[in-house]
Parts: structure tokens; sequence; C-alpha cells
């Protein structure tokens, strides 16, 4: 009886992380062995080098694998009625074809998650966000009876590409569909067929700039990745990791969960979590709406004003600012934020941060305390911080249909 | 137009309605069924038989008897006059009313005396805390401190020792305030027994029977009983006529109508299942807050959270109603009252062992009783020389492996007749027809979410202004001009009438 | 004759504790114990040659680290490790949840078996965290007396409603809702799988009289997974050379400051003259005398063992009558001669490390508990265990492990008349066969085995009925109600005279948190310098 029990070993290799349908040609790509997680998923920090990760996206074009992402199919009659209560968006608006960016909150209006809902039918919903949500989704479900929610995350595979040459790379691929590909406008969803099988492209990303992201069947993702990487010596397609992707979002404005905001349900210190209004993301928050999760307490705070602001700074001197406190004096006497992320942005040439400021500094002057280190001596200077309106990166070609083909 | 439109006919929607209405308004009583008066309404079970569920008044609010005026109506708090009495398999029995004890030990006399002056202090000073409504805490305003400080100096002007009794005794298991107290395993098994009823709870469990046993010592009668509800619910009935309640029964309503803009989300009436809409400017549930929230409300309306903590507000009823007629009145082996509320439990683990059965989707392999014979002082409730005797059946889980068919009935009122066999010989002989209801028939045929009399558990953490959860906890909800007047508010159940009036109070606030 | 300053009854380790900031302070103490050896309930003990048993406690994570750093006990030998990776056993066998300190791995563990229950964990240690930091912030403090008009009664009643305030509104009704509650109820609303349930449940019935449904049940959850090692909340460390190594450290700590420990002496009773403590009569009738007394023995035994009755209020007598010390635990320390393999579990370097938590389901807890209030013990127990063998080479000879088992629960009394090395044994077996049954071949690796019943722990430790926790963690019995209303300021109703055990706030545990308070209010009174630091704990 033993002998067989014994051998019996499925729950042990989850001390490896779990490999993505992809993975096997990301693994002879990264030649540095420089592997993170996420969700569980073994996933690259980087496959040779950040920093020229970084430019393969902003100059020709690059791959991403977010399959670790979690996805969910949320469908029945209801389920509208269900996603329009739990997100601040009106998804009523969000026509068949379309993706949203959207927030979810708490009762008290605070940020649950961020993510994009896609609309592939009139009753179907895939909802797609960085961290695990079923339980969030179960409990969102509760008085609709009409609605099914399921895990769909390891049975898709999913690729994102990014870059100015993505487009060019996927005409490669002659995609068959209704649409032509090229007809696509920024967050639009539609179905295509691959070599024979269905495919999903949506006009989405992380990165600000001109992309799609691929939704297939993992059975065929080997065969997706590869068709793409045979125009590598065409458009110059290059795998990129987390880091890169850091600099990426930095860049066109994105907030990043437990960097710019931390997550109610992990929150454990009272307000220590984010509203949307903190975050800026009012356009998000729609008060016609009869009805979503949050509202209440969300109408109290727009009318007080929130605590705190996340702005886009542009600060004076090329030293990253990095979790920098901000001051409305050259002194620092008078303390009035903190920098969540913070970079030197290659393409902008500028020292760029997100910022947490109190809105009634906005108006006046911001300094940044900023320390570093110079061969490990500790540094300090304040910086002249300028607010800026529009993200460091938005190439017109991000928004261009067509696209312009290379 | 009506002002208010009052849903469930129960005993707090019938107090809220006539407050409401002597007050000027202009309000509509909806009762699904044939007749008001929720689990305290006529049943006639067998003809000539009227069981109603709850057919004893024990802590029925003061307060409501003089502001109603339920005297002219018939009703007063007259006082206790059914004694609690303990019954032993074996003949012994001990009895008790008000203060006195008979049939126990000099130092079990003794103690009571001691621990009854106890109590009624405690009951004292909790009181006005029962009626009213209980702020929601942490925004510092002036009522909030008020009512906070109120409840504060009620129990610290009980004098220091008392208090830190008080504070050490609330949270106490049945068990071990009786052990504390008392010799005789027969009394505390009795004593207990109004600390449990009702509740998921065993002598075993703490931080809840101490608090109910109080809730239960809140009226006149210090928690004496009378038998026979109906003439409560006839004057209650009577008064809100009077105060001009229009009461429609047969009157289901299936949805609560609400509009919403950008500011607010409203209820503005009713629609019925026949598909009328009735417009009100506000709505008041007498129902229970489960069906509240997640039968009558769209969840469409609803903040996550909020009905999230509706639907894990705890409401399985675990007891059952025994309902039999008899050719005569029976006779007990042990010397008792016929109008005595009779505990069947020898000890305390009797009743802790019954219980363990429902943790695992059982009843009560050896269930315990209370046990009246209401015919022994209403000529009303039974044909001329024929008996009802009534027993509240400890423990059954509304849902049981296997499910409750009417085999499983049958077959579990054989072994209740069993049971009073053993304390009344003979008693079978004398049954001409019998009926148990379970749980889950209390939920089908009165609507209470779970067959729980109180509509949820009276427990530590869903009383007060966490009663039914926070956010609907002062009468109100989320949704503006949907009040509730329900047992599942503060301060709960029982034949009380505190929900209903402190309901009112804060409407007409 | 010789006056001391202070006579503290009992080596327990909070015993040892107050006698360490006591002597710190420039008092003369003496600490008495009635063992030949010291440590209470914290103590290794050789019992078979070349293994060395943490005979009653085995692990901790309340030591509260501010003391263990002030008293420099790593100077004086301590080291704590925190171990982790306990794998849980279901009913069924090769139905195993790892527990793995990997924050991926432990995602994917639980994935595995439910992903909602995966997703759900992130919010109940949330949940869980902020409620576990509120009482962590008691634990060094003394509680306030409610009923008091003094000044700093006042001032930590404040103190304490500020601190439960600063969580929001909506969080402080579920706070509340955590006292009373239990831990199935609590449990349900985050998880669904019967053996996450019944893993996650277990911290709630350990030494309690409860059982997973029983109302309160939540906070003894809480209470066990409050503690920290370095941070890492809910951890339980192992101490090198066995708990002992707690007691030896705190004892030489007390001993570089001056004090005095005497073995093989136990009090007979607590000398008190005019009204105040006066001193101590030994068992072999020698009288010792001093200024304070301070029992670390548990309120009941103090109360109605070793104080006369017509020396304190009636009251109080019957309150220490009716203390609540019920207990519900055993032990089986077992001599092995390899290391067990278990089915479902490969050999790995990893979870090979971590304890084996016989868990099953919530039902077979209840079950257990209900053969408890029968007066018996179940043929399925709960069983948490660990090897600490694998971890520390100086509990057992090289290739050769020894293995804690304790086990809830265990009466203290029977229900068909006393314990019996008889019943003992059979109590054994039951433990023994349900390992042998996840363990095919445990048995023949058994060198050696130690039972103990709440009996034996009663008569070696002192722990009156067994309770570990020298007290039950209710309601009723904790902060400013421990032990006894208006007494929960380590302040006896007899002038003079202290107690600073695990009966005094915040209760049981190894956490040296009752003996340091004890000091410090013993200090106050004295008019003396505080020796007692404020506690550190991570703010996560």
């Amino acid at each position: 009886m033993t002998s067989n029990l014994m051998t019996s070993h499925e729950a042990y290799t989850n001390e490896h992380g779990k490999l993505s349908p992809f993975h096997e040609r990301q693994a002879e790509r990264n030649v540095r062995g420089a592997w993170a997680e996420w969700n569980g998923y073994k996933f690259a920090e980087y496959y040779y080098d950040a920093q020229y990760e970084y430019f393969c996206v902003r100059n020709q074009c690059g791959t991403y694998d977010i399959s670790p992402m979690q996805k969910y199919m949320i469908e029945g009659e209801q389920a509208l009625a269900m996603l329009n209560r739990m997100v601040t968006r009106d998804l009523a608006k969000c026509k068949v074809g379309r993706a949203m960016y959207t927030v979810w909150c708490t009762e008290e209006g605070r940020l649950i998650d961020d993510g994009a809902v896609f609309r592939l039918a009139d009753d179907k919903y895939m909802l797609t966000c960085g961290a695990p949500m079923i339980a969030w989704l179960r409990r969102a479900k509760l008085g609709f009876t009409n609605v099914t929610v399921t895990d769909v995350t390891d049975d898709i595979a999913a690729l994102s590409i990014q870059g100015p040459t993505s487009y060019s790379v996927l005409r490669t691929l002659n995609l068959t569909g209704d649409d032509a590909l090229e007809t696509l406008k920024l967050f639009d969803v539609r179905e295509f067929t691959f070599n024979g099988k269905p495919i999903t492209v949506s006009r989405t990303g992380f990165t600000g700039d001109l992309g799609y992201e691929l939704w297939v069947d993992p059975a065929h993702a080997i065969e997706l990745w590869d068709a793409i990487y045979a125009q590598q010596d065409n458009y110059g397609v290059h795998p990129y990791g987390e880091a890169a992707t850091d600099m990426l979002r930095i860049e066109a404005g994105f907030i990043m969960p437990f960097v710019d905001f931390n997550e109610a349900h992990k929150t454990i210190h009272f307000r220590h979590d984010h509203s949307p209004l903190e975050l800026n993301l009012d356009w998000l928050v729609n008060f016609k709406k009869p009805m979503f999760n949050g509202k209440k307490a969300l109408l109290e705070e727009a009318k007080t004003g929130p605590e705190y602001r996340l702005v886009k700074l542009d600060i004076e001197g090329n030293k990253p600012a990095e979790e920098a406190w901000l001051y409305a004096d050259k002194n620092c006497t008078k303390e009035i934020g903190y920098v969540t992320s913070a970079m030197w942005s290659p393409v902008a040439k500028a020292n760029i941060a997100l910022a947490m400021v109190k809105p009634d500094a906005l108006k006046g002057d911001i300094y940044a305390e900023i320390y570093y280190t110079q061969e490990l001596r500790q540094k300090m200077k304040v910086a002249k911080c300028e607010l800026k309106d529009k993200p460091f990166w938005a190439p017109e070609r991000a928004r261009a249909v067509p696209p312009f083909q290379y | 137009m009506f002002d208010s439109i009052i849903i469930g006919g129960g005993h707090n929607g019938l107090v809220c309605a006539t407050y409401l209405a002597k007050a000027g308004q202009k309000v509509v009583l909806l009762e699904a069924g044939d007749q008001v008066g929720g689990l305290a309404k006529k049943r006639e079970f067998a003809q000539g038989f009227n069981a109603p569920v709850a057919n004893y008044v024990q802590h029925f609010s003061d307060q409501v008897v003089k502001d109603l005026g339920l005297s002219k109506y018939g009703y007063a708090n007259q006082g206790a006059d059914s004694p609690l009495i303990a019954v032993g398999s074996d003949g012994q029995s001990i009895s008790v009313l008000g203060d006195d004890l008979e049939g126990a030990s000099d130092s079990d006399q003794a103690a009571y005396k001691t621990l009854r002056r106890s109590l009624k202090k405690y009951a004292k000073a909790l009181n006005s805390s029962w009626n009213t409504a209980i702020p929601k805490v942490g925004d510092n305003s002036l009522r909030e401190i008020g009512v906070f400080a109120k409840m504060g100096l009620n129990i610290r002007l009980m004098g220091k020792e008392d208090m830190q009794e008080f504070l050490r005794v609330f949270s106490l298991p049945m068990r071990d305030l009786m052990d504390e107290n008392f010799e005789s395993p027969l009394l505390k098994a009795a004593l207990s027994w109004d600390g449990l009823q009702g509740a998921r709870l065993a002598p075993r469990s703490p931080n809840s029977a101490v608090l109910a046993l109080l809730l239960k010592m809140s009226s006149s009668t210090e928690g004496g009983v009378s038998l026979g509800s109906s003439q409560l619910i006839s004057a209650l009935t009577q008064a809100a006529i009077d105060a001009g309640v229009t009461i429609k029964t047969n009157t289901r309503v299936e949805q609560v109508l609400v509009s919403a803009d950008e500011s607010t989300v409203v209820a503005t009436g009713v629609k019925l299942t026949d598909g009328e809409h009735i417009n009100a400017r506000r709505v008041v549930s007498g129902v229970d807050p489960k069906s509240t929230f997640m039968k009558l409300v769209p969840a469409d309306y609803q903040e996550i959270e909020f009905i999230g903590r509706i639907d894990r507000f705890r409401s399985k009823g675990l007891v059952g109603k025994l309902n039999i007629a008899l050719k005569s009145t029976p006779k007990f082996s042990a010397d008792v009252a016929d109008n005595g509320r009779l505990i069947l439990a020898d000890k305390m683990d009797d009743i802790e062992f019954a219980f363990d059965d429902t943790k695992y989707d059982l009843p009560s392999e050896h269930p315990v009783l209370e046990v009246t014979i209401p015919s022994s002082v209403d000529s009303n409730v039974a044909p001329a020389g024929k008996a009802l005797l009534q027993a509240n059946v400890m423990y059954l889980p509304q849902h049981i492996e296997g499910g409750w068919s009417e085999q499983a009935k049958l077959a579990y009122v054989q072994k209740l007749i069993a049971v009073l066999e053993k304390y009344a010989p003979g008693i079978g002989e004398l049954v001409e027809a019998a009926e148990l209801l379970t749980p889950d028939d209390l939920e089908k045929e009165y609507g209470v979410t779970g067959g729980h009399w109180h509509h949820g558990e009276f427990a530590a953490d869903q009383i007060l202004m966490m009663r039914p959860t926070y956010g609907a906890a002062q009468y109100n909800s989320p949704i503006e001009n949907l009040h509730l007047c329900s047992a599942g508010c503060h301060p709960g159940g029982g034949l009380m009438g505190a929900a209903g009036r402190n309901a009112a109070k804060e409407i007409l606030r | 004759m010789k006056q001391y300053d202070a006579i503290i009854i009992g080596a327990g380790h909070n015993g040892l504790t107050n006698a360490a900031y006591l002597a710190k302070a420039g008092l003369d103490v003496l600490v008495l114990e009635k063992n030949d050896y010291i440590g209470g309930a914290a103590v290794t003990r050789e019992l078979e040659q070349g293994f060395k048993y943490s005979n009653c406690s085995y692990v901790c994570s309340m030591m509260r680290q501010a003391i263990h750093r002030d008293l420099d006990l790593a100077r004086h030998g301590l080291v704590l490790v925190p171990y982790l990776g306990t794998v849980n056993f279901g009913d069924q066998l090769n139905d195993v949840l790892v527990d793995y300190p990997n924050e991926s791995a432990g995602y994917n563990e639980w994935r595995r078996r439910n992903p909602h229950d995966a997703d759900s964990r992130h919010r109940f240690e949330t949940d869980l965290a902020r409620y576990a930091q509120l009482i962590r912030k008691t634990l060094l403090r003394t509680p306030p007396d409610p009923t008091s008009f003094k000044p700093r009664d006042i001032h930590e009643l404040l103190w304490l409603g500020k601190t439960f305030f600063s969580i929001g509104e909506k969080q402080l009704y579920e706070y509340i809702r955590f006292f009373t509650m239990s831990a199935t109820e609590f449990l349900e609303e985050y998880f669904d799988d019967p053996l996450i349930k019944a893993a996650m449940a277990s911290p709630g019935i350990i030494g309690t009289a409860l059982g997973v449904d029983s109302p309160g049940s939540a906070y003894i959850l809480l209470h066990h997974v409050m503690g920290d090692v370095d941070g890492n909340i809910g951890a339980w460390g192992l101490a090198r050379g066995g708990m002992g190594a707690i007691s030896n450290a705190l004892m030489s700590a007390a001993k570089s400051h001056g004090a005095e420990v005497r073995t093989n002496s136990g009090v007979a009773q607590v000398l008190v003259e005019n009204g105040k403590a006066a001193g101590v009569v030994l068992e072999n009738g020698d009288e010792l005398r001093s200024k304070i007394v301070v029992s670390n023995l548990d309120a009941k035994r103090t109360f109605t063992k070793i104080v006369d009755r017509k020396d304190i209020p009636e009251r109080i007598f019957k309150q220490a009558s009716n203390f609540k010390i019920r207990g519900s635990s055993g032990k089986v320390n077992i001599a092995l001669s390899g290391l067990p393999k278990f089915i479902g579990v490969p050999d790995n370097r990893y979870i090979n490390r971590g304890g084996q938590g016989f868990c099953g389901s919530l039902k077979t807890m209840e079950k257990a508990y209900d053969c408890w209030k029968r007066g018996t013990w179940s043929d399925d127990p709960f069983i948490e265990s660990v090897i600490p063998s694998v971890w520390d080479p100086t509990v057992a000879p090289p290739g050769q492990h020894w293995m804690s088992n304790f086990i809830q629960y265990c009466p203290h009394e029977l229900a068909d008349g006393p314990w019996t090395p008889e019943k003992r044994d059979a109590f054994a077996d039951s433990v023994i066969n349900k390992i042998e049954r996840y363990s095919p071949g445990f048995k023949d690796l058994i060198i050696h085995a130690e039972v103990r019943t709440p009996f034996e722990i009663e008569n070696e430790v002192g722990l009156t009925e067994g309770n570990i926790f020298q007290g039950e963690l209710t309601i009723d019995q904790l902060l400013f109600n421990r032990p006894f209303p208006g007494y929960s300021q380590y302040r006896m109703p007899v002038k003079n005279m202290y107690m600073c055990g695990s009966s005094t706030h915040p209760g049981g545990g190894v956490s040296s948190a009752c003996g340091a308070n004890a000091a410090r209010e013993i200090l106050m009174d004295l008019k003396k310098a505080n020796t007692v630091p404020e506690d550190d704990f991570y703010d996560e």
C-alpha cells in the first residue's frame, strides 16, 4: 500500500514555480537565469539586460509573457450587472469587441486592484488583473444568481507584443478574421485565426506605446512564439522581463500595486491603502452610475478632497528620486509627500517620478530630498520638482489607426 | 401615497406601524399570510387546537405596553405566573418563580437569591441599552458619546465590586455560571435554559448566554413567563387598527422598489407579487434582515461587503416545536403545577450532548425539552375537556443528513413522545394529533431565514451596533428610506417589541 | 535571620524573568523551586540517554524579543530558530497540505487544493495581522482597572481605546467579532477546503477547553499567531538545546544580576503577618523571610494551596476555587532510532524540517473535543508534532531523533475513575497508532516514549489540572479580568504579595511578559527605577 502512496508527489512540485506555456522558449533566451515569480509562475526578471530590453521595446518591439496574469470569464444574464456593481466605470458603455481599463474598490472606496475588462460577447466578459481576484469575485457575485465566474488563468496563454514594430510583426502572422488587424483601435478586441487556430488580439498593453496582447490556447503557445520570433531579424523582436516593464510603465504613467498603491485587502494599517481619487484616477470613477462599490465613500471623499494626489514629477538633476520625501521648501522643513516610483527616463532624457503629494501643496514649490550613493558614500541632494500633466512617453503612434508599417 | 409601508405583520411590524401611525403617519402594513402575528399568530394544527409557535410571553417591553395603551385592549404585563420547573427523570422537581425556589437544598436556595440579586442588578443596568438605538462608534458624535456614556455610567453605578463581577460574568458560559453557584445538577440544567434556548449555544459555549439571559430579564416580569401570546397579538392588532394603520393580509411583497441617481439610492415603495406597485415615503421591513436584503432589495443597489455581512449574519435555527393535541390533561410523575414551564433535562451535560449531534447535522439523539400545557390557563386553545401540550425541542438543525422527510419527522415525533412518556407515563395513549415544526418548517411557513426565532443569533458580536450588521444597525440601511424594525435588529428577539419601538423612534427622530 | 527583598515561588520562565528584573534593580532575590530542576514548563529533560526532550512546552513564538535582548539571553546561551514548513495531514492518507515558508510555493500549494482559498488567504492573513498587532501591543503593558479613577488607569484605558479605534470603525466591529466567534465560523468566511480549514483552525484549540465550534475559539487562534520570530508573524521558534535553554538563559541572567535560585525547595505556605506577606515556609519546615513574596504558581494553586484561607478575603478564595483552569492537552515525547517517513511526503530536505500537523478535519477535531467533554480521549486525536532534532544537533545522537507530540484533547479526570498507568498507556497508544497510520513503520523506530496527561503535568510541573496556560483564555479571564477582576495588576489581596505567572495578563505561552510586567509593578511599589524594557515589536 505504502509504496505507491509514497511516490505521489504532486504537492511537492510547488517548490519550483509553475511554468508558463511559453517557458520552454523563454528559458532558452534567459541567458542570465534571472527568474522572478508572479502568481506562482516562474517568470523572467530580465533575459539579458534590462536596459537593453527596454530599448528593444521603445525602438523595435518586445514580447512580455502575461500568462501569469489572472484571467476570469464572467458570463450570464447578470454578468454586466455584477461587474457594474463591482467596478467604478460604467461597463454598459463597453461595446462587444472593446476593452476597458478600470479599478474596483472596497465599500470604503479603497482600491482593491486595477485591471482590464474585455467584452467578448453580450453576456460574456473577461477580467484580467495582476493578482488573484477569485475570492473577491465570489463575494462580488453575492446576490446575483444568473452569472458564473470561471478562473481561466491556466487555460489561456497570453503574450504581449509591444513597441513600434509590433504591428509589422503581427502582419506577418497572416491573421484572418472579420476585421483587418490594421483597423484595431486602442482597446479594441478581435477574434482571428492563426494557422487555422483561434487567437484573440487586443490592442492593449502596459508600455504606453503601440502594442497588442495575444490570447491563445496554451497548446498553440509555442507555435505562436516561433512565428513571432521568425521575424526577429526583420523587426528586432526580443523578450523583455519585469525590470524593463517597470521602466516602460513609469514613463507611461501607469501605476503598480505595492509600489504606487497598496491593495486594500492586503493592507494592515488603517488608511495605508488608497482611493482612486488619491491615485488621480478620477476619470475612471463614474459617479453618474446609480451604484458601484465604494460610491458612497468616494462621493464623500470627492467633497472633502483626497488626502493625497498621485502626480507625475520632472525632477531636476539626474539622480533618481527613489523613496524620496517631498517638501514644500528647499530646507526640507514642510513635508508634503513622498515618491512612489522614480527613474531616469532614457527616452525623455528626464529624471522622472510618480509621487503622492498633499493636494494643497500642489500649487506651491515641490522639492525632493534624494539620497543616493557614490562609490559607497552616502550623498543627499535637494532637487526642485516640476509637475507634469502628460505621461513622459505618449507617442502618436500608440494610437494611430492604421498603425505605421515598417 | 403612504408615509410608511411596513413589510410583515410580525409583532415588531405591528408595534412599529402603530407608533408611526400614532405620530400622524399614514401607514400600511403588508402581510403575506392570512393573519398578522408572525411566529405568535394563531395556528390550528388540529381541529379546535390553537398552537402558536411563540406561545408564551417573557419580556415584552413595558414601555410599549404603556405607549400603545395595550391595557385598553386587554393586555398587561401582569407579571410572571408560569413557574419554571426543573423535572428530573427520577420524578424529582424544583420549581422557580420569581425570587422563590421550591424543592432545592438550602445552599442552592441561598445561592439562587444571591445570583438572582446580581443578575437583576445587571439586567437593570443594561435595560436602557435595549430601549434605544445604539449609534455607530468612532465618529465622536454627541449622540454616540451620550448613549455610550449612559451605558458605561449605568454599569459603573452598580458599584465597584458588582461592576467587576459583571465584566467577568457577562461572557461566562452557562455551565460555569451554574457550577460557580449551585449544587443540584437538575436545577443547573433548568436555570441555564433561558440563556441557551433559541440560540446556537450549549452550556459550555461562552460569550453570549448570560447576555441572552439578561435580555430576557429586561421587562417587569424579570425573566418570568406567562403563557398565552394570543392576547398580546390581538391587543397589538387592535391598537394598530385604532391608530389608523391599514392592514392588508394576503399581500406578499416581491421587491422593494429602489431608484438611484448620482448621489443617492432611495427606496420608493414596493412591488407586490401580483404586480401592483405601492409607493411610499419610506419602506420599513419587519421581515428578517436576510430576507430583506437577499430577496427583496435588488442586488445591483447594494454594496458588496454589506450584502456579504448580511449573508454571514448567523441565523441557523436549532429549536423545534412540538404540538400535541391530547384527549385530556396529562399527569406527570413529578408534582408539577399545570401552568408550569417544565424543563426536561437532568443535568447540563444532557443539554450539551444533545447539542453535540447538531454539529454534525444530526437532530439530537437525546433531545431536551421545555414543555407547557397552554390549555391549563386558556380554555380557548383546546376543545373543552381536551388539552394542548406544546414543547420547544432542542436541538434540531434546519438541514439534516437525508433531509427532513415526513417519515423522518414522524419518527422524531415518536421519539419525543417516548421522552414525554418517561415523565408522564400514559401520555402516549392520550395523543390525538401531533406535529413537529423543524426550523425548516418555520422558514417555509413563517418566512424566517434559517427558521431562527430571533431572525439571527443573539450573540455578543451580533448585538448593539452590530445587529444585524454595521451599516444597518440603527434601524436604517445603506438604502435611503429603507428601514428595518424586526428582531434582526437590536435588541433582538423574543416577543419583546423593542426593535419595533426603537425603529419607529429612529424614523420619527 | 536573613531577610530577602523578594522571594519568588517557582522557577518557571516567568518567575526567572521576574527575578532577573528585580535583581537587576538591585534587589536581593531568592527563587524557590520544588523540583530538582528549574524551568517549570520550559524544560529540557534527558529521560533517555542522549535524547533531550522539551517535555512540556516545545516551541515558542511569544518570547518578547525586547526581553531576549535586554537580558542579553544570547550571551546566556539562548538561540531561537524559526521552524517552518509544517506538513498537515487530512483525514485521508496521502492528503497533505504543506505550509511552505516561501510565499510563491505556498500560494501554489494552496492553489493546488483550492484556487479560491489560495487567494482568500491574502485577506485572511492581512486581517489576522491587523488584529494580532493590536493585541501584541498590550503584551508588555499592565492592564488598566476599568473601575478605577486613578490617573494611571484612566490614562491606560484611554490608550487602549485610542489604539483600538485607530483601526477604523469597520475594523473595530470586525475585531469584536473575533473575540466571540468560533474558529469554524471565522474560517468559513475565508476558506472552503476541509484540510486548509482544519490546519488553520488548529491554533484555535491548543490548550483550551473549547472546540473549533465553540464561540471564543477564534481568539485563541489569534493568541497563537500573534507571536513572531524576527518579525515573521505567526512563526514558531525552536530553542537550541530544547525549551530548557530559555529557562537556563533566564536563570543565568538572573544570577548574573545577583539572584539566588534554590531547587528542591517546595513552598508549603506563604507567611502572612499583620495582613502582609513576610516570607514563606518550605515543605521541610524551614522559614524564609522576605519583604515581598511573588508567586509564579497559577492563581488557583496560589490561593487555595499555599495561602491560608483566613489571610485572604473569602471572595478571593471563592474566585480562586472557581478559576477556570481545565487541562485539556497531553504530550507524548518519543525517542526514535531514525527519521520517520510519512505517506505522501517524499524525502525532501526542506519540508522534512518542518512540523507535522495531524489535524484531519474540523469534524475530527470537534469529535475529539466531544470525547474530552465526556471524560475520555479520542482514538483519532489532533496531534501537533515536531522533530526538533532535525534542526538541533544537541538534542539527539547523530542519525537519531526525538519527536514531540502535543495532543488535543486529553482530560484531567476520566469519566471512569482516576488515571492509571494502563490508561495512560492506552492514551499513548491512540496517539502512536494514529501516527503509525500516516507513517507505516513508525512504531519500529521507537526507542523510548514518555507520556504526559494533564495528571502528570499537574503533579510534576505544578500546573493545576494540567492547564498549559495557567488558566483558560476566555474573555472572563483576560486582560483586566486575569486572574481576578480587581487584581489584574499583579498585586494580590495580601499586601506585599504579587503574582507573576501565566495566570496573569497576558496569559500563557513562553513570553516572559507576565514576569516582566509583574517586576515593573513591584519596582513601582518599591519606588525603584524601572528595569523592564518597553516592548519592541515589528510594526509591519
